[in-house]
């Protein structure tokens, strides 16, 4: 373990030519983002959105196949540790090991797996020298591979987020891994691992080219002289640059209530109804040991809370100039910064069990999918795990700015707590048939930025859908719908937690909307600028 | 579902002119039905005289749907319509469950012509328009082969024309 763990680090001061030796060497074509925090040139604003090729941060092999090169010799290890231990009692007779040594090829032996480390070793390296990225005005583009090359570029302009992720090791040593999402499935730009301070840097960087604003030429403050303390700080703060988001979230979550939220969600109400059902039925029948089925179930269940908590904990909110910041994140961390006009749909919904406690969660659906929750982070759809009335407005208004300056922010308040004849346009009473509970509250109000649609008199949600994201709409009836002379109306986005749909709606009314919303759909689409969000500054 | 009921009830829309996709479509659509009916009837017999009592049951309704579908295929088949209006694409289609989608121009991400084997023999193509939502589901079936062409290069240009973001 130990022999495969550390020769990267070994050759790395002599076999990296491009180590700079002075603080900036801007005029090389090529170069590395330090892993020395003390170094201020990797932070420097530009340096590495310079439209140059750079390299990534030089322990990224360690880091990224670190685990696997853990698990393997470990592996090993414990092999040979039991092997040994066999020919110690004399049932080794077979074992090769034992026969290399009768044989005299241990030397030999020893011989070809220093090889093998060696190949491995000057495989990582050449991978990290070949594994290149830029950032021009129109693309970040990133090139890798030994034999088979790749190479993927992002339009700036389909830029749909851009998340850093700081897995618990590499966070340790001060690297991040950059995601830069593009529409569709896999299709992410992914830089890891770079410097935590330049990851920051660069994210600013490619978010202000993607803007369509001028280059900004604005220095940072100079870095902390101490490596340790600069360290402290980055294993600390949600997000390490100040001057670009006032450093305080403006949603704050108490560990408590978040715990309770995830006890008192879905899953625990399954369960809670499946024992209630199944110990009444048990104490008749008298056969308790049935009970035992349901240990792996409670198991399940109480590591998915955990994980749940672990993953959503220190969740923070804030907005920046070119868009909202969110993390997530105790020991892993993600925190993803959204431009403007990439929320295709979001929802504000109330499981039962959290009414009393007045508690919401707010979801929405994006173009890209993000890996970042196979890095023990919270779900990328999720925008506020838990928060009350007020949190939800405070979300709202950095996330859908237009929405909450016009008038739709009394839409919003009726749209969560309204329970019908309430400026909402409802359903007819022969839709009682259909929704016995919800068919007063069910109903939308369309506004000329957004379509709000509100369901569930027991789960409550509230779909926003903002114009200028629409992809198409539909009007639908079935059978049913005909008897009653009700129909579908459903806003078409992209795919993600979220269906925009409102149900048994007036059939006249449902070919209103159907006609209104698709012809704003169609001018707000026209009228959007938000690919470039600040090319008109 | 009587025809006064219907006036009242059904879903439609007043401005449009529906274009009607080719009758030959019936012939592509019943083959497919009885095709299937044929498969199930051969499965339900094959059960029975095998002994298996709900299996053939089943399958004797699945042959029996399948012989109520092909019966309603000429009154689907004119059910699907579609009309390139000022800004949007607008389709219909269903009889019992009715669809209709309005698409804008520029929401147009690809256009996909397919053809099945038997549509093929009568010259009929279909033709897909996709979204970045994968719920649009705009398909339509039953395109003589020149006039799908023709709509695909029109939507194309439509779209280039209203070109807009994600």
């Amino acid at each position: 373990m130990i022999d495969s763990a550390t020769p990267p680090p070994d050759d790395r001061p002599d076999d990296r030519p491009h180590e700079p030796a002075h603080p900036v060497d801007a005029a090389h074509p090529v170069d590395a983002v330090g892993i020395s925090a003390a170094r201020p040139g990797a932070a420097q604003p530009g340096a590495l959105a310079d439209g140059e090729w750079h390299r990534l941060h030089p322990a990224t092999p360690l880091l990224r196949g670190g685990i696997a090169l853990i698990a393997i010799a470990g592996v090993l290890v414990t092999n040979l540790r039991d092997r040994i231990v066999e020919s110690f009692t004399g049932f080794g007779d077979r074992d090769p090991l034992d026969l290399l040594i009768d044989n005299g090829w241990l030397i030999p032996g020893l011989a070809i797996a220093v090889a093998i480390i060696v190949v491995f070793v000057l495989g990582f390296y050449l991978s990290w020298r070949m594994h290149e990225f830029r950032v021009t005005d129109e693309v970040v583009e990133v090139r890798s591979g030994i034999l088979f090359r790749t190479n993927r570029k992002a339009r700036l302009d389909r830029i749909q987020g851009i998340n850093i992720v700081r897995a618990f090791i590499p966070r340790i040593f001060g690297a991040a891994r950059l995601e830069v999402s593009v529409a569709g499935q896999d299709a992410n730009v992914r830089l890891d691992y770079l410097g935590s301070a330049a990851a920051d840097t660069l994210r600013r960087d490619i978010l202000q080219l993607a803007s369509g604003a001028k280059r900004s030429d604005a220095v940072t403050g100079g870095g902390k002289s101490n490596v340790l303390e600069q360290r402290v700080d980055e294993f600390l703060a949600p997000e390490l640059d100040p001057s670009e988001a006032p450093p305080e979230s403006v949603v704050r979550i108490p560990p408590a209530r978040l715990f309770l939220s995830i006890v008192l969600s879905g899953p625990t109400l399954v369960l809670i109804l499946v024992l209630g059902i199944g110990i009444p039925l048990l104490s008749v029948s008298g056969d308790w040991y049935l009970l035992f089925g349901a240990i792996p179930a409670l198991i399940g269940m109480a590591s998915f809370t955990v994980r749940r908590f672990t993953k959503s904990l220190r969740y923070s909110i804030a907005g920046t100039p070119n868009g909202v910041r969110i993390g997530f994140g105790l020991l892993s961390t993600s925190n993803e910064t959204l431009p403007p006009g990439r929320i295709h749909a979001l929802d504000v919904s109330q499981p039962p069990l959290w009414r009393p406690f007045g508690w919401w969660q707010v979801r929405i659906n994006r173009a890209s999918t993000s890996s970042a929750s196979s890095a023990g982070v919270a779900a990328a759809t999720t925008i506020l795990p838990v928060g009350d009335r007020q949190d939800v407005e405070r979300v709202l208004g950095l996330v859908l700015p237009d929405l909450v300056r016009t008038a739709a922010a009394e839409a919003v308040r009726i749209g969560m707590l309204g329970t019908g004849d309430d400026g909402f346009v409802g359903s007819p009473r022969r839709a009682r048939a259909l929704h016995p509970l919800s068919w007063r509250r069910n109903g939308f109000i369309f506004t000329d930025t957004a379509l709000l649609l509100r369901a569930g008199r027991i789960w409550r949600t509230l779909t926003i859908v903002p114009e200028a994201r629409l992809q198409s709409v539909s009007l639908s009836q079935g059978p049913l719908g005909r008897a009653l002379n009700i129909a579908t109306v459903h806003a078409h986005t992209v795919a993600g937690p979220i269906t925009a749909r409102v149900g048994a709606l007036e059939t006249a009314t449902a070919v209103q909307l159907f006609g209104d919303v698709g012809a704003v759909a169609v001018a707000t689409g026209r009228s959007d600028t938000s690919h470039r969000w600040n090319a008109a500054l | 579902m009587t025809d006064d009921n219907e006036t009242v009830s059904r879903i439609e829309l007043s401005e449009v002119q529906w274009q009607r996709v080719s009758p030959k479509l019936i012939v592509v659509e019943v083959a497919g039905s009885v095709m299937m009916a044929l498969i199930t009837l051969a499965a339900a017999l094959a059960a029975f005289f095998l002994g298996f009592g709900i299996p053939a049951l089943v399958l004797a309704a699945l042959f029996l749907m399948s012989v109520i579908s092909a019966a309603l295929v000429p009154r689907r088949v004119k059910a699907y319509g579609y009309q390139l209006r000022e800004d949007d694409l607008v389709f219909r289609r269903g009889l019992l469950a009715q669809r209709i989608v309005s698409v804008p121009y520029g929401r147009m991400q690809l256009i996909d012509i397919t053809r099945g084997p038997i549509a093929r023999l009568v010259g009929l193509s279909d033709l897909k328009f996709v979204t970045a939502a994968a719920s649009t589901g705009v398909a339509i079936p039953g395109l003589p082969e020149e006039a799908a062409v023709e709509l695909r290069d029109r939507l194309v240009d439509l779209a280039e024309s209203r070109r807009v973001g994600l």
